[in-house]
């Protein structure tokens, strides 16, 4: 992808008192139990390049350990790399002076975290204006803003409340209003929504959602949570001890499993909530009837073709051209497996 | 054998020539520092002496009415208010009323003066771990020396006095203040620490938005601890020329009058029991918010 917002190049991070001198070791292929065990070092990333798109979703998904936190947190340098580049709008975040470095994080990337990290000696109002407030705006300016992400994330008439008078689903909205609040481009969020319960989680995707609909930041969420990876997700990229494994789109995933590892992942989700009809579609379409966009979600599909002629109907892209057609064996089919 | 029986030390006269040395030495320090440090300390002992006449001076109703005031600044609670005011009422009424000005001055000159000191201090020992491994054992010394080793150099420089009682009680006093700002600051949240990195806030945004707001719990504990142990230190202090409560009750220590030595002892405890209530109450009510409430 050219438009890239955000790319990573060979990153590596290893953690221990001289990991410049395990690096090349590491390099040559030394695997993460050997490192703990011959050098007492832990490797925390290993050659991770990843290109993110500008605008876009990107979710980078793996277990616990599988150094995801990590990852997120070099590209506001939160973390220094032992060795690799992170670009932002093509400039190297490594190089960068303390000074433009706290500009980065002032004014271009802003944060949520899976413990909300708000300062509970202050209001939510002074939470959310907080990073303005350190950008040097005045508190007038500031608490205007403010006013209105409180606004926007649903929370209107709590500005005066305490974080701990909130419920946790509520202090996230509250972190979420605080990053939006800077207008920053990049919002890296490191398991944003995994400390809040399943309803609740769900709530908030749809909120960020709803805001991403209309804000369009280039977003990097952290997530162990697969089917938060696949709604999310214009793009997943799949970690495992600290390596990349496979990054693509959700139906990509889902379809084409790198490895094991990933298909065990993969076994339990609602397939038909990830697939979409164009990559089924395949022959002669059927001349009339009803023509399904190719970007339908399979289990959308489902009970038109039911309904239809010979239980297939005809599949066309986004400009009306006919691509083929689904029949209903082969989308449940492709449901199951 | 002989070599067992005795611990191989220096002979006598070594012995002797040695402090002998030191003690010169200091003195010819003293010889030529003394009068430096006694003008350094003058704006000290001129504020001291201020304060100390003011609330002299000041007729004694107002006193109450001002002390009354504090304490409800403090605690918010009438029953503290209350106590505190008839506990004033008492210590006056059995005459210590002038006794119990004079240390209620010292003690809030040397509490002002080990904030002063020892919260940037403690704000030092946290930025740097060098700087904590350099100052903990000065504090252990300072905690665990007996009183009476440090007045001998305190008396040598500045004779017997305000200042050098003032300097004493600060010395003892100081290391709860130091300690509990080091480890308010150093117990702070690493997550909200990481929060405030991320948005870019700089170190001075960091201690004074975040850090020191989020020890102030600690930080108040530390006060309150100061202030309990200048209030300990008072006798000891007017046996250097600190006038106030400490002075009758070293008067009645060495004529064995009971009555005197009790009534006094009392009076510093109920002085103790009112600045350790009205801080803490003060300390808890500042991190209220801390706890949820009014939410389901």
């Amino acid at each position: 992808m050219t438009d890239a917002k955000v790319r990573i190049r060979n990153l590596y991070k290893i953690f221990g008192r001289a990991p410049q001198k395990v690096l090349p070791l590491v390099k040559n292929g030394l695997s993460k139990p050997d490192l703990l065990d011959q050098h007492n070092h832990v490797l925390g990333i290993q050659d991770v390049s990843l290109d993110i798109p500008e605008k876009r979703i990107q979710v980078v998904m793996g277990l616990s350990g599988s150094g995801k936190s990590t990852l997120i947190r070099h590209i506001n340098r939160l973390i220094e790399p032992t060795a690799g580049e992170i670009l932002i709008d093509g400039e190297d975040v490594l190089t960068m002076t303390d000074s433009q470095l706290q500009d980065l994080r002032r004014f271009k990337a802003s944060m949520v975290f899976q413990k909300f990290g708000l300062l509970p000696h202050r209001r939510i109002i002074e939470n959310v204006a907080y990073g303005l407030v350190v950008q040097g705006k005045s508190d007038a300016d500031a608490s205007k803003r403010a006013r209105h992400w409180i606004d926007r994330v649903g929370l209107s008439g709590y500005e005066d409340h305490y974080p701990a008078q909130l419920s946790g689903g509520m202090q996230q909205r509250v972190g979420l209003a605080r990053a939006l609040a800077t207008d920053a481009e990049i919002l890296l969020m490191d398991e944003a929504f995994s400390a809040l319960d399943p309803l609740i989680r769900y709530d908030m995707q749809s909120i960020l959602l709803e805001l991403q609909n209309e804000l369009h930041k280039t977003i990097i969420f952290i997530t162990h949570d697969l089917d938060e990876a696949l709604r999310l997700g214009d793009n997943i990229a799949i970690l495992r001890d600290g390596a990349m494994v496979q990054q693509g789109d959700a139906q990509e995933i889902v379809l084409q499993p790198a490895d094991d590892y990933i298909r065990d992942f993969i076994k339990d989700i609602n397939r038909g909530r990830v697939i979409r009809l164009g990559s089924l579609a395949s022959g002669q379409a059927p001349e009339n009837g009803t023509r399904l966009p190719a970007e339908t979600l399979l289990e959308d599909a489902l009970t038109q073709l039911v309904d239809a002629p010979d239980q297939r109907l005809a599949v066309a892209d986004k400009a009306g051209k006919v691509i083929g057609a689904v029949n209903l064996k082969d989308a449940l089919q492709a449901m199951r497996s | 054998m002989e070599f067992f029986k005795e611990f191989p030390s220096l002979s006598r006269g070594e012995l002797a020539s040695l402090r002998r040395s030191i003690d010169g030495a200091f003195r010819d320090f003293t010889r030529s520092w003394a009068e430096t440090l006694e003008s350094f300390f003058h704006p000290l002992l001129r504020f001291l002496v201020w304060f100390e006449n003011l609330l002299l001076a000041t007729p004694w109703p107002i006193i109450l009415i001002v002390i009354g005031g504090l304490c409800y600044a403090g605690a918010r609670s009438w029953k503290i208010t209350a106590a505190s005011v008839l506990a004033f009422v008492v210590i006056g009424y059995f005459g210590m009323w002038d006794d119990t000005m004079s240390t209620l001055a010292i003690i809030s000159v040397a509490t002002f003066l080990c904030i002063a000191i020892g919260i940037p201090v403690g704000i030092l020992m946290a930025r740097s771990d060098r700087m904590q491994a350099a100052i903990t054992p000065v504090l252990d010394v300072m905690q665990t020396i007996p009183s009476f080793v440090y007045l001998i150099p305190v008396v040598m420089l500045l004779g017997i006095g305000k200042v050098p009682g003032l300097i004493a009680v600060c010395i003892y006093a100081i290391p709860p203040i130091v300690r509990l700002t080091n480890l308010g600051i150093r117990l702070v949240d690493k997550d909200i620490l990481e929060a405030a990195d991320a948005f870019g806030a700089s170190p001075r945004q960091k201690l004074w938005g975040v850090q020191v707001p989020l020890a102030l719990p600690n930080i108040f504990a530390g006060v309150n601890q100061t202030i309990m142990m200048a209030l300990a230190m008072v006798v000891i202090a007017s046996m250097i020329g600190v006038q106030g409560l400490g002075v009758p009750v070293l008067r009645a220590i060495s004529n064995q009058y009971l009555a005197l030595g009790v009534m006094n002892g009392l009076a510093i405890v109920a002085l103790a029991i009112i600045f350790d209530r009205v801080s803490q109450t003060y300390g808890k009510r500042l991190q209220a918010h801390r706890k949820g409430h009014g939410h389901d």
